[in-house]
C-alpha cells in the first residue's frame, strides 16, 4: 500500500512538463477542503496539469491495473490453471468487441451510462463460454487446449476488432488503442465509471479466497467441506470477467497484467489466496500504474501504446512459465 | 443412524445402484466390497450429498440428506478420498485448517477457537514436525495422513473412507487403519469404508456390505460373508478362506490357476 501511494506521487510528478514531488504533494494537499488556501506557490495551469490531467490518469492506472489482476487471480483460481488471464483467454479481447462496437458506432449511451460495460460484459462472457466450449473435450478441459482456444479467438476477435475500426473510418490510433491498449485522453469520467466495479469487485472475490483454497485441493474435495462448487466458481467467473469488461471498456486491451502479477504475488507470499487476492489488486495497481508511466514518458512527447509495455514485460514472463510448468511442475498434473 | 432404502442411481439406461437398501448403525465400522463396477464409489458419492439419487432415498439420523444444506452435512460428514491430496504448495497446517471450512461465516471466523482442534488433529497424525512443510515436499503415505488429519479437524460424526488405501505401501495402509480405527474408538463414530483389500476390510469391519452390479449381495460379520461361495459367485476368484492365526478374523487365499466354474462371476 506504502509502495502503491509513492507510486502514484512519483508518477504524478514525472511527465513532459517535470515537476518536483514537494511542489505535486502541495497541489495535492491543497485540494483537499479542510487545508486553507494560503501561499500558492504554483500557478493555475500547473495545477490543472496535475488535477485533470495526470491524476486522473494515475488513477485510472491504478484502478485499471487491479480490476485485470484480480480477474487474473480469479481465473486462475477457479480454472485451476496458471496460463489463465483476461488477455489469455480472449475475455479481454471478447470486451472490447462489444466496447469498440458502441464507442466507434457512436451508441455509447443506448442504454444509459453503464452501456459500454454492460456491452462489454456479455461479449467477454460469450467469449469465455466459446473458448470453455472449444477447449472442453468428453468433459476434461486440458491446460494447453485452454490455452490455445483462448489463443484462436482472441486472433478472431482482434481481427473482427479491426474490421470495424476501418469501417468507421477511424484512424490507426483507434485500432492500435482497442488491440494494445491506452490510457491516453482519458478523464475522470472513466475514473467515475471503473471505481463501483473495483469496490463491488474486489470484497466479493477476498470473500471467496477461501473458497478458491478449497479448489486448489481439488472440486471433490471442497464439496466434501460443504462447499457449494458450481456457485462459487459461477460467481468468481462471472466477476471476473465483469473487471475485465470495466478495465477493457476505458482502457482497451491490456495485455498479461492478470498473468504476471499473481504469480509474482504466489512466489512472495505463497499459495494462499486470501494474501493472493488482496495483493493482487494493489500490485496490479502498482505494475499498471509503472507502465503507463514508461508508455507516456519513454518517447516522449510521443506516447506509446500501454499494452506494448505490458506485453514486453509479460510475454517473456508467460514463456518462462510455460518452461517451467513443462519441466519443474510435471508432478503437480499427475493427480487430481 | 443411517437408512438406506430402495436406493436408484441411474446413468443413461445403466443403472449404477438398484434397489439398494441397507442400515448402519451408530458405532458401527462398515465395509463396503465388492467387483469393479459395483457401484461403491457412486454409493459413498449418495451418501455425502455430492452425488444425487434418482430414486430411493438416504437418511441420515432420520433426516434425507438432500434436506441438509451442504455446510450443514459438512459438519457432521466427512469423506477421506482415495488417491489422497493434491501435492499443491500449501503447508500441511494450512490444510489441516481446511478442515474448518463448514464451521467458518463467510469471513472465515469461527463463534470458538477452533485452534486446540487443530494442533490434537497434527498430533494424532504425528504430523508436528512436518507441520509448515508444503505438501507437495511429502511423501504418498505422509499425504494421507495429512488428509485424514484434515478430517479429523472437521469433528465429523460419520467418516466416509473412499478405498483410502490404495496407492499406499502396506506399512501405510495398516498405519492409517489403525489411526482411523483408534479415532473411531476414542469418539465412538460410525465408519462406512469401501476397501479393495478383502484381508484388511475382514480385520477392521465389524460387518461387511457387499455390492454387485448395484445391488445388495450379502451383508453381515466377514465371518458370515467372506466365504468361498461369495467370492467365487460376486468376484469369479477361486480361494481358501482361513482364520487369522492371532485375530481370528476370516482371511482369503487365492488359488492361482484353478478353472472358473461359475460364469456369473463379476468383470
Amino acid at each position: 500500500m506504502l509502495l502503491l501511494g509513492a507510486s502514484a506521487l512519483v508518477s504524478l510528478s514525472i511527465g513532459s512538463a517535470g515537476f518536483p514531488l514537494a511542489k505535486v504533494w502541495g497541489i495535492l494537499v491543497h485540494q483537499l477542503p479542510f487545508m486553507d488556501q494560503s501561499a500558492v506557490e504554483w500557478t493555475k495551469l500547473e495545477e490543472a496539469v496535475i488535477v485533470q490531467v495526470r491524476l486522473s490518469r494515475v488513477l485510472l492506472a491504478m484502478l485499471v491495473g487491479a480490476c485485470l489482476a484480480l480477474a487474473g487471480a480469479g481465473f486462475q483460481g477457479v480454472l485451476r490453471n496458471p496460463l489463465a488471464d483476461p488477455y489469455t483467454l480472449g475475455v479481454a479481447s471478447g470486451s472490447s468487441i462489444g466496447a469498440a462496437f458502441l464507442i466507434l458506432f457512436g451508441l455509447q449511451h443506448v442504454i444509459g451510462l453503464w452501456s459500454v460495460p454492460i456491452v462489454a460484459f456479455s461479449t467477454g462472457l460469450l467469449t469465455m463460454f466459446a473458448v470453455f466450449w472449444l477447449a472442453r473435450s468428453q468433459g476434461a478441459m486440458g491446460i494447453e487446449t485452454l490455452i490455445l482456444s483462448g489463443v484462436v479467438v482472441q486472433a478472431f476477435l482482434s481481427a473482427f476488432v479491426s474490421y470495424m475500426v476501418s469501417l468507421s473510418q477511424g484512424v490507426v490510433n483507434e485500432v492500435l488503442f482497442w488491440l494494445m491498449g491506452s490510457l491516453s485522453k482519458r478523464n475522470w469520467g472513466h475514473v467515475q465509471l471503473l471505481l463501483p466495479f473495483v469496490i463491488v469487485g474486489v470484497p466479493i472475490l477476498v470473500a471467496y479466497a477461501r473458497h478458491l483454497n478449497l479448489l486448489v485441493m481439488g472440486e471433490r474435495h471442497a464439496a466434501h467441506l460443504g462447499m457449494r462448487v458450481e456457485r462459487t466458481k459461477v460467481t468468481v467467473l462471472v466477476v471476473s470477467t465483469l473487471l475485465t469488461a470495466a478495465a477493457v471498456s476505458v482502457s482497451g486491451v491490456v495485455g498479461f497484467v492478470g498473468l504476471v502479477v499473481p504469480h509474482i504475488i504466489r512466489l512472495l507470499v505463497g499459495p494462499d489466496y486470501r494474501l493472493i487476492v488482496p495483493l493482487s489488486a494493489v500490485g496490479g495497481a502498482i505494475y499498471v500504474l509503472w507502465a503507463d508511466t514508461l508508455a507516456r514518458t519513454i518517447t516522449s512527447p510521443k506516447e506509446i501504446q500501454l499494452g506494448i509495455v505490458t506485453a514486453f514485460i509479460g510475454a517473456p514472463f508467460f514463456a518462462y512459465l510455460l518452461k517451467r510448468r513443462k519441466t519443474g511442475m510435471r508432478e503437480e498434473t499427475g493427480h487430481d | 443412524m443411517i437408512e438406506v432404502r430402495q436406493l436408484v442411481r441411474q446413468v443413461g439406461n445403466q443403472r449404477i445402484l438398484d434397489q439398494l437398501s441397507f442400515d448402519v448403525k451408530e458405532g458401527e465400522i462398515v465395509g463396503i466390497i465388492g467387483p469393479n463396477g459395483a457401484g461403491k464409489s457412486t454409493l459413498l458419492g449418495t451418501l455425502s450429498g455430492v452425488i444425487r439419487a434418482d430414486e430411493g432415498q438416504v437418511k441420515l439420523r432420520g433426516r434425507l440428506v438432500s434436506d441438509y444444506g451442504r455446510r450443514e452435512l459438512a459438519r457432521w460428514v466427512a469423506v477421506l478420498q482415495q488417491g489422497g491430496l493434491a501435492p499443491a504448495a500449501f503447508t500441511v497446517r494450512q490444510v489441516v485448517e481446511m478442515g474448518r471450512f463448514p464451521f467458518q461465516n463467510w469471513l472465515g471466523d469461527e463463534t470458538t477457537d477452533s485452534g486446540a482442534v487443530i494442533e490434537r488433529a497434527l498430533e494424532v497424525m504425528q504430523l508436528k514436525e512436518l507441520a509448515n512443510r508444503q505438501l507437495h515436499q511429502l511423501s504418498g503415505g505422509e499425504r494421507q495422513r495429512v488428509a485424514l488429519a484434515k478430517v479429523m479437524a472437521q469433528e465429523p460424526k460419520l467418516i466416509l473412507l473412499d478405498e483410502p488405501t490404495t496407492y499406499l505401501d502396506i506399512g501405510y495402509q495398516m498405519q492409517l487403519l489403525d489411526a482411523v480405527r483408534d479415532w473411531q474408538r476414542r469418539e465412538g463414530l460410525t465408519v462406512i469404508a469401501v476397501l479393495h483389500d478383502l484381508n484388511l476390510a475382514s480385520q477392521y469391519c465389524n460387518r461387511l456390505i457387499v455390492l454387485q452390479r448395484g445391488g445388495l449381495a450379502a451383508a453381515g460379520s466377514p465371518q458370515d460373508v467372506l466365504t468361498p461361495e461369495l467370492l467365487r459367485e460376486v468376484y469369479g476368484a477361486a480361494a481358501v478362506v482361513l482364520p487369522h492365526p492371532l485375530t481370528g478374523s476370516p482371511q482369503l487365499l487365492l488359488n492361482p490357476g484353478q478353472p472358473n466354474s461359475n460364469e456369473k462371476g463379476g468383470t
